[in-house]
Parts: C-alpha cells; sequence; structure tokens
C-alpha cells in the first residue's frame, strides 16, 4: 500500500516555520496564528486518515500489523552502511502520530488565546511549526541514525521554546540547562548507535529488531566486560532516552524547563517530546527483550519505577503548580519505563509494553490537559504559586471541572481514561516483578493525593482576596479544555490491546478486578486524604510536614539534586578544568612558545657585538680562525 | 586558458586592477566582481568536474603541466580531484563573504584588498597544485600577506599578534622545507629522475627508513596552520587582532591548508610514515579536541572563544585523518569545509557586532537580540550549526568521522574516539553559553539601544555563507560522493 503521502505530515509544519520564520515582521500576529492552526489541521486530518488506513483497512495482514517502509539514501558510510531519510508505519508510530497531532493542535489553538498581545507572537508560531516537524520526523523515522537527527532537532525547538522569553535570565539559563543535559543523555545514545552499526552493520529497525534477524541471534558474539557489546549499547541509547524523558538522575532539566510559556510545557514537556524516551525503548522493543534475556530492558525497569516514586514523594513538597506537574510528568513516565521493562514479548505476556503505550497516549491527553488547565489559571492569576490561589472555582467554572476531570484520570478514578492504562500497568507488573508492582501501587497513591491537593488548592481552599478579580478564559483557550476532557474520559474505551502490541497480533485485556479495586482503593485513599488537607483552609498539612521534618525539606529542595549538579559542573569541570586548561594554555603552552622567542632575542643580543663593524676585530677573528683550523689539520694530518 | 590556471589569474588580474583604483568605494567594487567571477568560476568548476570525472578515471583532472624550473624538476603541475573542488568552491565564498564583510574598511582600503587578493591567491595556487614546489610557494605567498593585515589593519596589540603568528609559522614552514626536500631527494628511490609530481612520487616506493624520518616533519609543518596541540597558540592571539575579513578568510580558508597539506602530502606520499606515527599524533589531536573545547568555556573575548573552538574542530579534522579510515577521511575533508564556512560566519558576526558595540568582552555584552534581530538570529543558527544540529554541516562531517573512527577496533582508538565523541557536550556548553550571554539576558548596557541594524552588504555575506552550509546539512550526499571517489588512491597506501 502506499504511504508516500504521510511524508506530508512533517513538511507541513516546516513550511509553517520557515514562512512564519523568515516572514516574522511582515505576517500579523492574527494571520501568523491561522497559519499554524490550518498547519497542524492539515497534519491532523492526515494523520487520522492514516490511522484509519492503517489499523482498519491495510494495515492488517492474516492477522498480524505489517510494517511499512519508505525511505531514501540521504548520507553514505560504506556500501552497505548507511543513513537513510523516510517514514516508517507501524502500530506505535501511527498511534504517535494521533497523539502529537492531537495535542499539538490544541496547543496552536490554544496558544491564540493564551500568546495573544505577546511581541514575539509569529515567532511562537514558528517555533511550534519546527517543534512539531522534528517530533513528527522522529515519531516515523526509518532507522536508529534517522531518530537521532530529529531526537537533536526536537532538542533544539525544546531549548528554543524554554528560552522563548529571552530577556528573563531563569528562562536562559533553564533553556540552557535542558539542552546540555540532554545533549550529555545523547552522548550516551550516539555511542550506542556507533556500537549497533558497527557490530551489526545496519541502522534500521526492521533489521534490528527482526527477532529472526542476525542483530538478535548472535547477540552473544560480541563481548564487554562480561557483557555483550549490544546490551552495551541499548544501556547507552537507553541513557539518550532517560535524558530526554527525564528519568532519575537525568531529571533535573525539566522542572526548569517551566520558565517555558505554559502551552509549551503541555505540549513539550508533558506529551510529546518528553515521552520520546519511552517511545525509543519501544521502537527497539524487540531488541531489549531477546538480547541477553532482558539485561538492559530489566535496568529499564528499575530505573523507571525509582524515578516515578522519586517524583511522586517531591511532587507533594512543591508550591508552584508548573513544578508539581513537572515532577509528575516525571513520575508517569516512570510508569511507562517500568510497563516496558517488565513486559514480555508474545500474546498477553506482553501485556506491559501495550499497557506503557497505551498509557502514553491517556497521560498525553490528561497532562496536557493539566498544563493547559493550569495555564488558563496562571493567565488569570498571573502566577504559578499555590499560595496566590484559592476558591478559583467560581470565578473559572470551565476551567475548574475541565481540571476535575484531568484530576480524577490521573489518580485513575474508574471508568477515566487513566485508570484503565493505569491497571493494565499494574496487572503486567504484578505478573512480573511483586517489587515494582508495589512502588506501582503507592506512586498510584502519591499520585491521587498530589494532583487534589493542588485541584483544591487552586479551586477551593482559602478565599484569596484577588486585585483583578479573576475570570474565565477565552473560548481559543477553553475550547482545547473540552476537547481534552472529552479524551481524558473516554479514549479508555479504545481497544488498545487489539492494535498496539509487542508482537502485532493482537489479544483480549479484561479487567483484573481484585487488582484494580486495590489501585482505586489507594487513590481514593489519596484523595480522600488530599481532601481532609486542603479543600478547607486548614493547619493539617503543615503539621503533617512537619512530623516528617527533615525528610520533608529534602523532598522540598528535590532531594539537593541542582545542587550537586552545580557544584560538580561549576566548581569541577568549570573552574577546575576548563579555567586550569585556560591558565595552562597561556602560562605553559604559550610560555614555552614565547621563552624560545624570547631566549632568541636574548642570544642575539649577546652575539651580536660579534658584528661590530671594525676591520681590525674580523680581522682578528679571520687570523684566529685561520690558525684553529691549521691545528685542526695538522692534528688529523698526523694521526 | 585552462579551467584551473584562471584560479590564479583572475585574482592576479584583480589585484593589477585594484593597483589602479582610487578610494574605498573603486576598491571594494572590483574586489567584489573579481570575486564574484572566482565564485562563479568554482560553481562552475563542480559541473565542469562531474561531466570530466564521468569519461575520466585518473586521480587528478584538468592537468597541465609546464616546466618552470628545467634544473630541478620543478614544474607548474596543476590538477583536481574532488577535495581539492570542494576547498577551491569553499575560498571562492568565503572571500567574497569577506570582501562584503570589510564594505566599510575605512583605512588604506585598496591596500587592504591587494593584500586579500594575494593572500587567495596563495590559497587557490595551492589547492590546484600538483608539484611539491610550486605547491610550497603558494603556500608561503598565502601565508606572509598574514603579517601585514594583522600588523596594520588589526586591533589591540596587532604587532606583537601579527608577529607572533608569522614567526610560529614560518618556524613550521621550515620544518615542512625539511620535510619537502627529504621527500624529494627520495624520490629516485625506484631508479627514476628525481622528482616534484606528487602523482609520480605516490608510485615511487620511498624505503620505510626515510617515511619514517620525514613524516613528522612534513605533518608537524602543515599541522602548525591547522592548530596542532600544543602549536596553536598562535592561533588565539592572532586571531584577536586580525581585522574581520582576516579572521574569517585565515580560519575558514588558510587554516584548512595545514589539513590539506597534512593528507596531500604527508599522508599520500609517505603512508607507511603515517602508519608508523599515526598512534602519536592521534594522541596529540584527541588531545586537542577536548583541550579546545574546555580550552573556550572560560574564556570571556570572543574572539578568543572562537580561535578555541577552531582548535577543538581543527583538531577533529586532523584526528579523522589520522584514523586512516575512508569514511572518517571523507568527514575530515567534510569538517573542513564545514568549518570553514561555520567560522568565518562567526568572525564575520563577532566583526559586526564588535563594530557597533565596540567591545569583544562577553561580560559587557548581553540583551543584544532584541536591539539586533538578524544578528541574533544567526548568531543562535551559527551556534546550533558550530555544535553539530542535524541539518547544518557540521552535524554530517562529525558523524562521519565518528563513525569512521568507531571502525578501528583497537580498544586505544575506542577510548580516544569517545573522547573525541565526548567533545560535542563541551561544544554545546561553550557556544549556549557564549549566546546566552551576548544575545540573551537583559541589555546590558543602555548605550546599546539605538545600535545599526544589520545592512545589506552584511546580510549578504552571510547568506553567502549560511547557505552552503545548510545545502551540506540537509543534502549531504553529492558532496560526499564527491569526496568518497577520491579518496581511493589514498586509501591504498594505507591498505
Amino acid at each position: 500500500m502506499n504511504f508516500t503521502y504521510i511524508i506530508l505530515i512533517p513538511l507541513i509544519p516546516l513550511a509553517v516555520f520557515f514562512l512564519l520564520g523568515i516572514f516574522n515582521q511582515k505576517i500579523k500576529p492574527a494571520v501568523s496564528g491561522y497559519i499554524g492552526v490550518a498547519g497542524l489541521l492539515t497534519s491532523g486530518i492526515l494523520s487520522f486518515y492514516t490511522a484509519y488506513q492503517y489499523f482498519f483497512v491495510h494495515g492488517k495482514v492474516a492477522g498480524v500489523y505489517q510494517t511499512f517502509v519508505q525511505k531514501t539514501t540521504w548520507m553514505n558510510f560504506t556500501d552497505t552502511l548507511a543513513i537513510d531519510m523516510g517514514v516508517l508505519v507501524d502500530p506505535i508510530s501511527v498511534m504517535m502520530l494521533i497523539v502529537v497531532s492531537i495535542i499539538s493542535l490544541m496547543v496552536h489553538i490554544y496558544s491564540r488565546g493564551y500568546m495573544k498581545g505577546d511581541e514575539g507572537y509569529t515567532k511562537f508560531f514558528a517555533y511550534l511549526g519546527l517543534f512539531s516537524f522534528s517530533i513528527f520526523g522522529l515519531v516515523l523515522a526509518t532507522n536508529l541514525f534517522q531518530i537521532y537527527i530529529f531526537w537533536e532537532l526536537v532538542g533544539v525547538s525544546s531549548y528554543l521554546l524554554i528560552g522563548y522569553y529571552y530577556t528573563k535570565p531563569s528562562a536562559v539559563s533553564a533553556a540552557k540547562k535542558a539542552f546540555i543535559v540532554t545533549r550529555f543523555a545523547d552522548l550516551g545514545f550516539l555511542i550506542g548507535i556507533l556500537i549497533i552499526g558497527y557490530y551489526t552493520g545496519t541502522y534500521d529497525f526492521e533489521t534490528l529488531n527482526n527477532p529472526e534477524g542476525s542483530a538478535i541471534l548472535n547477540w552473544a558474539a560480541t563481548s564487554f566486560m562480561g557483557l555483550s557489546a549490544l546490551t552495551w549499547a541499548l544501556i547507552l541509547i537507553f541513557i539518550g532516552g532517560a535524558g530526554k524523558s527525564a528519568m532519575f538522575p537525568l531529571h533535573i532539566w525539566l522542572p526548569d524547563a517551566m520558565e517555558g510559556p505554559t502551552p509549551v510545557s503541555a505540549l513539550i514537556h508533558a506529551a510529546t517530546m518528553v515521552v520520546a524516551g519511552v517511545y525509543l525503548v519501544a521502537r527497539l522493543f524487540p531488541m531489549y527483550y531477546f538480547i541477553e534475556d532482558g539485561f538492559a530492558l530489566n535496568i529499564v525497569a528499575y530505573v523507571g519505577a525509582f524515578s516515578s516514586l522519586f517524583a511522586a514523594i517531591i511532587a507533594i513538597t512543591q508550591t508552584d503548580i508548573k513544578r508539581v506537574l513537572a515532577f509528575s510528568t516525571m513520575s508517569q513516565l516512570g510508569y511507562m519505563m517500568l510497563a516496558l521493562g517488565v513486559s514480555g514479548y508474545e500474546g498477553h505476556d506482553g501485556l506491559g509494553y501495550m499497557a506503557s503505550m497505551f498509557h502514553l497516549f491517556t497521560h498525553a491527553m490528561f497532562k496536557a490537559l493539566l498544563f493547559l488547565g493550569a495555564g488558563s489559571v496562571i493567565h488569570a492569576v498571573h502566577s504559578n504559586y499555590l499560595k496566590d490561589m484559592g476558591g478559583l472555582r467560581k470565578y473559572m467554572p470551565i476551567t475548574n471541572v475541565t481540571f476535575l476531570i484531568a484530576a480524577l484520570s490521573i489518580a485513575g478514578f474508574p471508568l477515566t481514561a487513566g485508570f484503565f492504562s493505569k491497571d493494565e500497568i499494574l496487572v503486567a507488573a504484578f505478573e512480573h516483578n511483586k517489587l515494582i508492582y508495589g512502588v506501582g501501587v503507592l506512586v498510584a497513591g502519591l499520585t491521587a493525593f498530589y494532583m487534589f491537593r493542588i485541584y483544591f488548592g487552586i479551586f477551593w481552599g482559602k478565599n484569596t482576596q484577588y486585585k483583578h478579580t479573576p475570570h474565565e478564559s477565552p473560548l481559543s483557550m477553553t475550547i482545547p479544555l473540552i476537547i481534552l476532557a472529552f479524551l481524558s474520559l473516554f479514549s479508555g474505551f479504545i481497544p488498545f490491546s487489539e492494535l498496539v502490541t509487542a508482537d502485532r497480533i493482537g489479544f483480549e485485556a479484561h479487567l483484573n478486578y481484585p487488582l484494580a479495586a486495590i489501585a482505586v482503593t489507594v487513590g481514593l485513599i489519596g484523595i480522600g486524604l488530599a481532601w481532609v488537607f486542603y479543600k478547607k483552609e486548614n493547619d493539617l498539612s503543615d503539621k503533617f510536614a512537619n512530623v516528617f521534618g527533615p525528610f520533608y525539606k529534602w523532598a522540598y529542595h528535590k532531594f539537593y539534586f541542582d545542587e550537586i549538579y552545580m557544584f560538580v559542573t561549576k566548581k569541577i569541570l568549570f573552574n577546575g578544568i576548563a579555567g586550569n586548561i585556560a591558565k595552562f594554555d597561556k602560562k605553559i603552552v604559550d610560555g614555552t612558545m614565547e621563552g624560545i622567542g624570547n631566549k632568541t632575542v636574548v642570544v642575539s643580543e649577546k652575539i651580536k657585538g660579534m658584528q661590530s663593524g671594525k676591520v681590525q676585530d674580523y680581522a682578528f677573528a679571520f687570523i684566529a680562525g685561520v690558525v684553529v683550523l691549521a691545528m685542526v689539520f695538522i692534528y688529523l694530518w698526523t694521526n | 586558458m585552462d579551467i584551473l590556471s584562471l584560479f590564479v589569474t583572475v585574482p592576479v588580474l584583480t589585484i593589477i586592477a585594484l593597483v589602479f583604483t582610487k578610494g574605498l568605494k573603486q576598491a571594494r567594487v572590483v574586489s567584489m566582481v573579481g570575486s564574484l567571477i572566482q565564485l562563479v568560476m568554482a560553481i562552475n568548476l563542480v559541473f565542469a568536474y562531474f561531466k570530466e570525472r564521468a569519461l575520466n578515471n585518473s586521480i587528478m583532472v584538468f592537468t597541465k603541466d609546464v616546466v618552470w624550473f628545467k634544473q630541478f624538476n620543478i614544474h607548474y603541475a596543476i590538477g583536481v580531484d574532488g577535495i581539492s573542488v570542494a576547498l577551491l568552491l569553499l575560498t571562492a565564498i568565503v572571500v567574497l563573504a569577506g570582501v562584503f564583510i570589510s564594505w566599510k574598511m575605512a583605512v588604506l582600503p585598496k591596500e587592504f584588498f591587494i593584500s586579500l587578493l594575494i593572500l587567495a591567491t596563495g590559497v587557490y595556487g595551492f589547492f590546484i597544485s600538483i608539484d611539491l614546489f610550486t605547491m610550497f610557494v603558494f603556500y608561503e605567498i598565502a601565508v606572509i600577506p598574514m603579517y601585514l593585515l594583522i600588523g596594520i589593519w588589526g586591533s589591540g596589540p596587532k604587532e606583537y599578534s601579527a608577529m607572533k603568528l608569522t614567526l610560529m609559522l614560518m618556524g613550521a614552514s621550515a620544518v615542512l622545507l625539511v620535510g619537502v626536500l627529504g621527500i624529494y631527494f627520495n624520490s629516485n628511490a625506484d631508479g627514476g629522475a628525481l622528482t616534484f609530481n606528487i602523482l609520480e612520487i605516490a608510485q615511487v616506493n620511498i624505503p620505510f627508513e626515510a617515511q619514517k624520518l620525514f613524516f613528522p616533519l612534513t605533518f608537524v609543518g602543515f599541522a602548525v596552520l591547522g592548530a596542532l596541540f600544543p602549536f596553536h597558540t598562535w592561533s588565539p592571539d592572532g586571531h584577536a587582532s586580525a581585522p574581520t575579513a582576516v579572521s574569517m578568510l585565515h580560519a575558514g580558508v588558510l587554516m584548512k591548508l595545514g589539513g590539506y597539506g597534512v593528507f596531500r602530502i604527508a599522508m599520500f606520499l609517505l603512508p607507511e610514515g603515517a602508519m608508523h606515527w599515526s598512534w602519536f599524533f592521534i594522541i596529540l589531536a584527541a588531545i586537542g579536541v577536548v583541550y579546545g573545547a574546555f580550552g573556550a568555556i572560560k574564556q570571556t573575548d570572543l574572539k578568543y572563544i572562537n580561535a578555541y573552538a577552531s582548535v577543538s574542530h581543527l583538531g577533529l579534522v586532523l584526528f579523522a585523518l589520522l584514523t586512516l579510515n575512508k569514511i572518517a577521511w571523507n568527514g575530515a575533508i567534510l569538517q573542513s569545509l564545514s568549518h570553514g564556512l561555520l567560522t568565518a560566519m562567526f568572525f564575520a558576526l563577532i566583526g559586526m557586532v564588535y563594530g557597533r558595540t565596540h567591545t569583544r568582552d562577553i561580560y559587557k555584552l548581553g540583551g543584544l537580540m532584541k536591539i539586533l534581530p538578524f544578528i541574533g538570529a544567526i548568531y543562535v543558527i551559527t551556534g546550533m550549526a558550530y555544535l553539530g544540529l542535524p541539518g547544518f554541516s557540521g552535524f554530517v562531517a562529525e558523524m562521519n568521522i565518528f563513525v569512521g573512527a568507531f571502525e578501528n577496533p583497537n580498544m586505544f582508538n575506542r577510548i580516544l574516539t569517545i573522547l573525541v565523541v565526548s567533545s560535542i557536550v563541551v561544544t554545546a556548553v561553550y557556544i549556549l553559553r557564549l549566546v546566552g550571554k551576548i544575545m540573551m539576558g537583559p541589555l546590558s548596557n543602555d548605550e546599546f539601544k539605538d545600535l545599526p541594524k544589520a545592512t545589506w552588504f552584511e546580510k549578504t555575506g552571510i547568506l553567502l555563507l549560511l547557505i552552503p552550509i545548510v545545502a551540506m546539512g540537509v543534502a549531504p550526499l553529492w558532496l560526499s560522493d564527491m569526496i568518497f571517489e577520491s579518496l581511493e588512491p589514498f586509501i591504498q597506501g594505507v591498505l
């Protein structure tokens, strides 16, 4: 079947980027907003058309979803090793097309209201276009190098958008931090790619992921420090994924990234770019699963589980609502990672894989909704901090209801989207690893608690006196909220297990009632505690925080990871290494060269007296020379 | 006149025409026209080369040989392969951009443009020569005008910098000359006549002992110009004092002579020497890559940052050459081209910022994006290209180098490769620090509020450089194919 038109999906936003970027000054803001929305709408329609064609018409052959690839050579290394550019259509790439186009379109529409009056309005839509292009390209990548290329482009779009308010020093440093931390992680990714390219002779996903292919069958042929070289490669690639998906300990850039405009946080730092790491592991899932009996996959599971818990604890203590959501994102990404990590491959065994993708989908909807809702609130009260909010339900009814729906969904309230996907993850974890299951349940409770903490804090709680009476946001902002609320409620009914599975063969997933009951109970306890603490203004939460004392303080300071990184970069790398190299270069390396130059001058000063210009001096030297030479000759001659 | 000799003739004619001009306006128009013709010729040469290559399978095409000095068998022998064609195109682009950037040269404009074009003549001659002696002569023609250009039109401690740069490069030339003569006097090893012709020497089996002796001399002689650690210190001081167009030409083109010379002479003619010594020099090159990048972090002068960045990026060229791998070699040539364009771009931008604010201290600059949106945007784009963002030339070059270097399974080489690959993070650090400090943040100085925006000639110069950077980054295949097939004779020697 012909999927050539798919190339338009990324290229249309790219065209929007060039159009708005080059004619930045000439296009009126009102028009540029429409250009951006129209571009994404076209890409979105194409994505939906593709999904329909793939899942329901052409994709399935004999009960198995096929992979369709169209590509062209972009760069040759050797006769066999090359970088291709193309599109790869398979269940997860099509699913990601849908996620990205829905969220990106919603964010485009929303931004028309949110960014109104901003002087960089056109530039903002240009950047959104660049980002959409990059993430579509990443999703459709046919090989490791192509995904790496778009990976970097996504990183730079994120850099530009975090640093959108570029006159604000905190935004500039947050952008820098995000770029450098992910770049550091990408170093691992790149070395991983080099290893895979060298040992398997290909970068193509199709060849690499083939369970009967040489890459997977011959993993034991190489070894390095006790593990297969390919296992090392997978671990390194996971480091790249962990950087983008803000896994511990590479998460430090994500909270700071909230310096960007809120629609950006919703699009990039909640729904699409940050799931790239999860997507990468899923993309290489057969390799992760089969090579060295899933050694690397175990690492994925534990890192995911730990990050999930770590972030949930920090989220409870934060007072900036965007940061709470940022840590919540990190925690949910950890959930997706751990689901992949505990997954098997065939049939129902691959439940974790399917659950991870399912959760990726539902999470994108409700987390984008939470961010856009938070944006609506911030738009109204001009502050990010909980202390400046309270009682807003009276002023902002639509935001209130949609935010509540999203919060219920992430807390796993029965029949919301989050309930289904989270349940599948917990079932998969329960079947494979009880420890990780325990962490998952604990995190589910914490999630419900911190989410309702901010929900009550924003919309209930104390009756703050506002200088300007807050009012509901304009339609351009509330319509996306309503659409996303609808999706957060009902997207759980999509039969993911029929469509997106590790072995491409659908299976029937049933609710596991006992496990679902446990998860729901824990979630309800979390909500209930939040109700007690935060629904009405009281000092229970402060007392409670005091009980935990130092631990609370640690969590509030994010376990001091920023400080540790600061120490390593500022003190060791910058002042220690870079500073000393600069000095060493000036003093020693250059000093040596200068020394040679200066010595030459000194010596010539000393011997220049010999060129005195006096005939008698020269005559003396001449005669002395003759005498010396004569003596030498006589000496040689007599011997 | 044959297609290649024109590359020397046209600049010489431009110089003669310049002698008769009066004032800045005439001088710059004449230089612009001359350089424009040169660029058109270079583009034409690319097409002509593809056409010729389809029919002609010899190592060099468009060859011509005129006896110049019979006694020593010195010829004016010229010819090009894919590598030199690409570098000629680079030179033509950078020279024309340099002329545009110097549009407002106030001091002695005529003499300035004459010196600039003498330099260009030397570079063109160097890239078309296939006779060692002629090549060496052109090399010196290219290096010497630097002294005048920095000493007269420079800024800061210009006499000191000019002296330092010239003396270090001359010192290297002396070593190089010994190496070249060493090759010459061994060119009869198989019983033929002594010759300077590169293609003829390449057929000769120079004895291993001689290769071992003369490779380091030739290598170091050229590599000093390519900023080999620890002989790079002329570059920061020299660049800091040089006027904008000179920095552009020097870092953009002249420093490429180093890598090209290493490849075309030291490695092509002395392959066994290269194999014998590569382990040693590759360590120096790898140190240069990381050392230059770390050195750039703590600099405060825009030009120093760029100079150290050049040490790092050109170290990558030498590193790639010494891996003795075809993919990495391809990357080395691509990196030469890419770095030439990017560094010229950076120096042009620094010149624009300095010309307006009269400072290059990054702590005194800040928030310029708001005042100078075009320059700011291009600065960010150039920075991104410099740190190897896909879609720009640097990425293509670096990936070739990394993949090629990784082909060698030797643990020692692997470790060096990983060390070198990790420089991409350090590069990101200094580039983002630089861009963040000078372009973003609040405006540092209220006097900067009314800085004039970029002029048409500045924009033209910038676009001239930007277009090939993007073209290389988006569609690298044609260029890398052109270079790749020319690498075959080189790889034969080290197999």
